[in-house]
């Protein structure tokens, strides 16, 4: 399929889906607070079985024996989880005629990043051409996916037609019991999406173009589940370069991935939601657990995130690696400006013989941003001849931000191997002269230098949004010098 | 082209320069000479406009128009070129990706299109082979592991692909082997015409074994205090700057 044509088909696709998120759900909300009552009616309003009404049930009893995790390197007032809304229908946003309705600020954002014109619309809401027939488009894109056997649908819609597939997975990444926030997730999560790739199919395509611009609606409490079957490929991006504002200052979403043997997931984050503005006021709180679960043998999981947006950022996409010969995978690129906390890293818990791990964690911190690597590689005892390669640097720019380091490693098997490499640096005045001297600006510069020590990272993502996340940096740390 | 007149200027408040003059004429080598703390260096970086290098008055022209409050990459667009006594390290940026940054910049500036890639690298290749070194060398990261030899060599290699009219090299000789400085001086040489001018900063004498400048001066405490021809190197190399 060409590019172009690829494109506007997904576009089509993504237009269908996220309107068929609105028309089914009344305008509601529900008052603040979370009680039984609460979580009763979110399941009943969504129809749900009652197996999933008593899952939420039991992890609301165990959310009420839980206090907030405290040992990460942020600061953020205390939340009341009391003071939250835990159901609201999603607004039909307001439609607009064209581009020159739309903020000439968040345009201009869009340009710099180099989004297409007809995304930009998408992105802004506003209605696109109907110069195609989308619903007969929407149907080959599906006939594509359901040729090969592909399930990749809302989490609602998965709970209805695959409630078995979903039974058997839910909450065996992220029980519910992991954590504060993981918990609540599984009391009041609203939806997600749902990808199960059968035994010996590799995904007819990246279901990354398919979510770019759906991504902006992604809700509060989000949970994604996908499994990859024996044998399987599949290439997924969650998120968008584009800024994206929300109202709701908590996100807790939870993501779980399975590989059963020689599968392979390869999941890709873009995040860039509200910071807040330069005195930290506002933004959003995101606070998400994000797990694999390499069950099969020579299996493999690979996160690749560029995390650039959030006033609080809480967040360790982890691989566990059960499989023998699996192989668990983590590229990060972070960034902090002005007033952004971030404390993010992995996990990576080596159970089966000859398992692999790769950590490759990339900070940035400008302004007043303070940023934080905090990583586990545990090895356990039956854990024959395991490696892992750790590699997390620090770029500092300016003299008011801060990077730190918390690498915790557990090793009980002495076959293992580990290496890590771990470097602090400033992009100095004299780099930024160097630069200047060779007729390239500040700006340009800092961007060069801040690519470059990015390059290991972006070289992992889709290569359409490699060419973004490299504008978004420039965009992100636009005037952090001089 | 070049016309200081009565440069003053200091470092973290400190005054360096104590009145400099200096007027440099287009095909021009002018050889700066001095003992260590003379001001050699600031006025290097004060002709390329580094910020913290502060003018405290005189005057400072390049082509008639004044550079004293004009940013460094408009210098390098204007035609100035600096090679640093000790080039900066940029881990991660490979050293093409700067370079086609750097030339496309001063291109943009002077008005000119920018190179697309094939025409930089066959551009680049070009220049390759006058500083000896091969293709490699372009793919790795700017000066980082470079030997003292490498990192002159592409100040050289910036020097000819930026095209300056005035080349400031500071110290380009210091910690240079026989072949090296055979190289770095033959690519000056090479790269010298009627319309390019050059200010050179050295200790030694030995770098003018291979060229002609046209007049040596010598800076001490912040001021020229002896200016003559290339006869003036080998007195100072035989007697010493007390001799002055």
């Amino acid at each position: 399929m060409k590019t172009d044509e690829k494109k506007i088909i997904d576009n089509a696709v993504n237009q269908d889906y996220k309107y068929g998120f609105v028309t089914d759900i009344e305008q509601e909300k529900l008052p603040p607070g979370l009680d039984e009552s609460v979580v009763r009616f979110i399941s009943k309003k969504k129809g749900e079985p009652e197996w999933l009404l008593e899952y939420r049930l039991k992890a609301f009893n165990h959310w009420k024996t839980l206090i907030e995790p405290d040992w990460a390197l942020v600061n953020y007032p205390e939340i009341d989880f009391q003071s939250i809304s835990y159901y609201a229908a999603p607004k039909p946003k307001e439609k607009l005629s064209s581009l020159d309705e739309v903020d000439p600020e968040i345009l201009e954002t869009y340009n710099k990043l180099g989004i297409p014109l007809h995304e930009q619309k998408m992105l802004a809401n506003v209605a696109v051409d109907a110069v195609f027939d989308s619903v007969s488009i929407t149907t080959t894109f599906r006939e594509d996916l359901a040729k090969s056997g592909v399930i990749f649908c809302s989490f609602s819609e998965a709970v209805k037609d695959y409630p078995e597939l979903v039974k058997q997975y839910l909450g065996s990444v992220v029980p519910y019991t992991d954590n504060f926030y993981a918990a609540l997730n599984a009391v009041v999560f609203s939806d997600g999406s749902f990808v199960y790739i059968p035994k010996n199919t590799r995904c007819p395509m990246e279901l990354s173009t398919y979510f770019r611009i759906n991504a902006a609606n992604t809700g509060q409490f989000e949970r994604t589940l996908i499994i990859a079957d024996e044998g399987s490929h599949v290439s997924y991006l969650e998120g968008c370069t584009a800024p994206m504002r929300d109202e709701n200052q908590l996100h807790a979403a939870v993501v779980e991935l399975i590989t059963l043997d020689n599968a392979e997931i390869k999941y890709s984050t873009v995040q860039n939601w509200y910071p807040g503005d330069k005195n930290g006021k506002g933004g959003i709180y995101n606070f998400v657990t994000k797990r694999g679960a390499c069950r099969g043998v020579n299996s493999k999981i690979s996160w690749t995130q560029v995390e650039t947006g959030s006033a609080v950022t809480w967040k360790y996409p982890s691989c566990i690696l059960q499989g023998d010969r699996s192989v668990g995978e983590f590229y990060s690129v972070a960034v902090t400006n002005n007033m952004q906390q971030a404390d993010t890293g992995t996990k990576m818990i080596h159970i089966g013989k000859n398992t692999k791990s790769t950590i490759i964690s990339k900070g940035i911190s400008a302004g007043k941003g303070q940023q934080t690597y905090r990583g586990e590689v545990k090895i356990m005892k039956n854990a024959e001849n395991s490696r892992n390669f750790s590699q997390c640097d620090s770029i500092l720019i300016g003299d008011q931000c801060g990077a730190h380091t918390f690498p915790y490693i557990d090793i009980r098997n002495s076959t293992a191997q580990m290496e890590h490499e771990a470097t602090t640096s400033n992009i100095g005045e004299d780099q930024l002269f160097y630069c200047n001297s060779r007729g390239v600006s500040t700006e340009d510069a800092v961007s060069m230098i801040v690519n470059g020590f990015c390059k290991e990272v972006f070289k992992e993502l889709p290569m359409e949004f490699a060419v973004e996340a490299q504008k978004l940096m420039e965009v992100t740390l636009e005037g952090s010098v001089g | 082209m070049l016309e200081i007149k009565n440069l003053h200027a200091s470092v973290e408040g400190k005054e360096i320069l104590k009145g400099v003059n200096l007027s440099i004429k287009p095909g021009e080598l002018h050889v700066i000479m001095g003992p260590n703390g003379a001001g050699k260096s600031t006025l290097a970086n004060v002709l390329a406009g580094r910020e913290k290098f502060e003018v405290i008055k005189g005057e400072l022209k390049f082509n008639e128009i004044s550079l004293i409050d004009m940013l460094p990459e408009h210098r390098a667009g204007e035609g100035m070129f600096l090679s640093f006594q000790y080039p900066i390290a940029i881990p991660g940026v490979n050293n093409m990706y700067f370079l086609k940054a750097a030339v496309n910049s001063v291109r943009k500036y002077r008005g000119k299109d920018e190179l697309d890639a094939v025409t930089f690298l066959k551009m680049i290749r070009e220049k390759l082979k006058v500083v000896e070194l091969d293709d490699s060398f372009i793919h790795r990261p700017v000066n980082e592991g470079f030997s003292g030899g490498e990192k002159k060599r592409n100040e050289i290699l910036q020097m000819i692909s930026l095209e300056p009219t005035l080349s400031i090299l500071d110290e380009t000789d210091s910690g240079l082997d026989i072949d090296a400085l055979r190289i770095v001086a033959e690519g000056i040489n090479n790269y010298r015409n009627d319309d390019r001018a050059f200010i050179l900063i050295t200790h030694y004498q030995r770098m003018l074994n291979h060229m002609e400048p046209d007049f040596i001066h010598v800076l001490m405490d912040g001021k020229i205090v002896k200016s003559g021809s290339k006869e003036l190197a080998h007195k100072l190399e035989e007697k010493g700057y007390s001799w002055i």
